[in-house]
């Protein structure tokens, strides 16, 4: 008897960055990444889908603008209706937020600088296919490295935010305290990362995909991809 | 015919606008300290071609609020169109050189 592996899909933009490492994320956790192209209509029958870090289109117009409207959302936007986990890395963040598949923007930096060190997330909520393997009040270390990552959202957005449990990660200290000191670009209420309403889509800014090889640095990003490879292997998809 | 439009996007009041604020911090050093309140925008500036001005401007509308303009943070705004046909192509066609 053979173990399924849960087949993730990466899509690539015109700069992207991170897809690679994306890619070795998920195999180094024992899932089998699938490489996407922005300009398909065809995710490959993958289990779930990851939008990569970078710069896509350069960033013209705003961050992610112009990808939040590339062929392949059509499709993202059908999976996640039907319960497909997507995750949204950075510049996967900022496209998710742009296409409307989650709520907020992301705007730049409120002390005007490009952020690059490990930022401490508190887990929120598991009620997400990225932390379904964690417990809310868990500090993850995770490395964030981005010039427009503030989130923000219309009060009436916030409100919505916050009273439907919609925070995913918080930016706090390594014993999970989140003040103003522990916030690196101003983001309202220190939010890292939030999901859909449905829950089965997620957005953060920092980079789990940077942390899974103890060789390199961190492994906080570790538990978000196995709650993925869970996620994606429970079959919400029909 | 063809219609040129202007769109100005800009941050919805109240929004943090580190952009502004850098500007706004470099004028003292030129001489500048009596001004306050920057904000920076975004122009587009685009032509379109269309059987009349209203649906040429109801077209741009569209393409300012789903694409130029992000709804959660930005306001945007359609300056008049210049109902001269000639003048964009005289602007990309400067004749001599």
């Amino acid at each position: 008897m053979t173990i399924a592996t849960p087949r993730v899909g990466v899509i690539t933009f015109p700069g992207s960055l991170d897809d690679r490492d994306a890619l070795r994320a998920v195999e180094t956790m024992g899932g089998e990444g699938v490489a996407l192209w922005h300009a398909d209509h065809d995710l490959r029958n993958v289990d779930a889908v990851v939008l990569p870090g970078g710069f896509s289109y350069g960033d013209y117009l705003r961050c992610g603008a112009i990808a939040g409207h590339a062929p392949i959302l059509d499709e993202v936007r059908t999976f996640a209706a039907r319960g497909g986990p997507v995750l949204g890395i950075c510049n996967g963040f900022q496209i998710l937020c742009e296409a409307g598949l989650l709520p907020g923007a992301l705007i730049r930096n409120a002390s005007l600088r490009f952020v690059c060190r490990d930022a401490y997330l508190r887990v929120e909520t598991s009620l997400t296919p990225v932390t379904s393997e964690l417990v809310p009040g868990e500090v993850l270390q995770i490395p964030i490295k981005h010039g427009e990552g503030q989130f923000v959202a219309t009060p009436e957005q916030l409100e919505r935010i916050e009273h439907d449990g919609l925070v995913v990660f918080r930016y706090a200290g390594p014993g999970g305290e989140v003040s103003d000191a522990t916030n690196p670009n101003g983001s309202l209420e220190n939010i890292a990362g939030v999901r859909s309403a449905a829950g089965t889509v997620v957005g953060l800014m920092p980079h789990p995909e940077h942390a899974v090889d103890p060789d390199v640095g961190p492994t906080g990003g570790q538990p978000l991809f196995a709650s993925l490879l869970a996620s994606a292997l429970s079959g919400a998809v029909v | 015919m063809r219609f040129a439009f202007e769109v100005l996007v800009t941050l919805k009041p109240g929004l943090a606008d580190p952009q502004g604020k850098a500007v706004e911090a470099s004028l003292p050093a030129l001489g500048f300290t009596n001004v306050s309140s920057v904000h920076v925008g975004r122009h587009v500036r685009l032509d379109v071609e269309a059987p009349d001005e209203l649906r040429a401007r109801d077209q741009v509308g569209e393409i300012a609020h789903r694409l130029l303009s992000n709804p959660v943070i930005e306001d945007y705004r359609l300056i008049d169109a210049v109902v001269e046909p000639d003048l964009g192509s005289a602007l990309e066609q400067p004749e001599g050189g």
